[in-house]
């Protein structure tokens, strides 16, 4: 579990994040969502602590991230799996060295063990035969697959990722989305989503943090968005006609 | 202020750079990398130009000495002493500076905008030192690309002086030897050394702390080849002062 405690974050005068307080919860898929500008990116670095809070803590299983020393918080990164919104795959590496990547810098595994998992987590990911391709040869969709692999070849405790299936085709990013959650059940772990799709949101948010102008506006689950009677979020939510015939369907009770 | 701020930031990624190792197994493999695509790669470029070069330095002098009392054997002097104490170590610096520099500058110039470097960040890696440690120690071994230069050049230079027809083979082989000090060598070297960190390091900082996309990438290398060219030229100029003088 990860609980966030009054973070603030500012960039010279400039305050990104104006004190958030909120969960994210452990075997669950925690989704955070507000539109460009909200403070989404920031507070995702702060989580995996690319940025450093200007005031407030961060604590990971009870441990604030902050008050580690250096050797412990490297310990604990290790224990963190991250999905990039471009994937960012090593270029001059072929697929099973991306996902080998992690076990070769932090586990003494022969060769052969390392392959073995690499295998296994492609194929969990539904990648077959791509091992000794290039990332430039591969589509979108598998590239995100890939840095799904990655992140789970090391079986993290917590999993971040950055609008995962931004510049995918619906179905794909269906199945990026359900992979996730699968993935998420299974391991147990703390899954963080950054993500600006409605259709995540409504498919496998079971937490929400919503946040706008750098403060949560809004937290809960899928299924008691359409209850929310906070306007900014519903707006934000079902903008697109479709989703206000789908919110309009949810409110009959259909 | 800004000259300050960055000198201030170039020495805290050299810090970083020296602090937490990567394991040694993957930094071999890095290394050996490196070296690969500054170092041999670079020596065709170095001896077309170092050959070429050394050629026309020898018959730019040969037809400068019009006097019959200067010995012809002085074009090989003059030769030897513009390709040792300069044309190699410097001007072939510069021009790797282009090459090389602008190789590292893109490189991670661009694993910056793909968010490659958060993800080594991310996993607990020190990204500095992962990615631009390997490349300091390959350009320790800049000086033997130096050294070709120089032999190559003086080769260019034998060739056409001789087969030109500017001066014989005993007489340019008698001006090499010339009042030859050992320390000029001694010198070039110790320049070269310097040189070296300097093309690694600057536009490894132009790469790392690059922000943008892929516009800002072409204009890191830019900016990287322009200052790594200003620094290797302010350095040569104190080094000399410094070893010379």
């Amino acid at each position: 579990m990860i609980k966030v405690n009054n973070l603030h974050k500012s960039f010279g005068k400039e305050e990104i994040l104006k004190g958030i307080n909120t969960e994210f919860y452990q075997g669950k898929t925690n989704l955070i969502i507000g539109q460009s500008g909200a403070g989404k990116t920031v507070f995702l670095k702060c989580l995996l602590g690319l940025f450093e809070p200007t005031d407030g803590t961060i604590e990971y299983n009870g441990q604030a991230y902050s008050s580690l020393e250096i050797e412990k918080q490297r310990e604990l990164r290790q224990k963190i799996g991250m999905v990039f919104q471009g994937g960012a795959l090593f270029d001059s590496m072929t697929i099973a060295e991306n996902v080998m990547f992690p076990l070769k810098m932090f586990t003494k595994q022969k060769k052969g063990e390392m392959m073995n998992r690499v295998e296994e987590v492609l194929e969990r990911v539904d990648l077959r035969n791509v091992n000794n391709k290039f990332p430039s040869e591969i589509s979108g969709g598998m590239q995100k697959r890939v840095a799904i692999a990655r992140a789970i070849v090391n079986k993290p405790e917590y999993l971040f990722c950055d609008e995962p299936n931004s510049g995918l085709d619906p179905k794909t990013a269906i199945l990026i989305d359900n992979l996730i959650q699968e993935i998420t059940k299974e391991n147990d772990i703390t899954t963080v989503i950054n993500t600006h799709d409605m259709n995540s949101v409504l498919e496998i948010g079971e937490n929400i943090v919503y946040l706008k102008n750098g403060n949560l506006a809004w937290n809960g689950s899928k299924d008691e968005i359409y209850k929310s009677e906070d306007e900014s979020l519903t707006d934000f939510v079902y903008s697109s006609e479709l989703f206000k015939k789908v919110r309009k369907a949810q409110l009959k009770g259909l | 202020m800004k000259y300050l701020h960055d000198i201030g930031e170039y020495f805290i990624m050299l810090k970083r750079v020296f602090g937490r190792m990567t394991k040694t197994s993957v930094l071999r493999g890095l290394i050996f990398k490196e070296i690969d695509d500054l170092i041999i790669s670079s020596l065709g470029i170095v001896i077309f130009i170092s050959f070429f070069i050394g050629g026309v330095v020898t018959i730019q002098t040969a037809l400068n000495l019009n006097n019959p009392l200067i010995p012809k054997s002085l074009i090989a002097f003059t030769a030897r002493q513009s390709i040792i104490l300069e044309f190699s170590p410097t001007f072939i610096s510069i021009i790797m500076a282009g090459k090389v520099g602008s190789n590292i500058t893109s490189s991670i110039g661009t694993m910056r905008v793909m968010e490659q470097i958060d993800a080594l960040e991310v996993m607990g890696i020190n990204s500095a030192n992962y990615l631009i440690f390997p490349k300091i120690v390959a350009m320790l071994f800049y000086p033997f690309v130096i050294a070709i230069s120089m032999f190559v050049g003086i080769a260019g230079a034998y060739a056409a002086g001789v087969l030109g027809g500017f001066v014989a083979g005993e007489q340019f082989l008698n001006g090499l030897q010339n009042d030859f000090i050992s320390f000029h060598l001694v010198y070039a070297f110790i320049k070269t050394f310097f040189f070296a960190l300097i093309l690694a390091t600057i536009p490894a900082y132009h790469g790392y702390y690059m922000k943008g996309g892929a516009l800002e990438v072409g204009k890191a290398s830019t900016t990287a080849f322009v200052w790594t060219s200003v620094v290797l030229i302010l350095a040569n100029y104190l080094l000399t002062q410094l070893l010379l003088s």
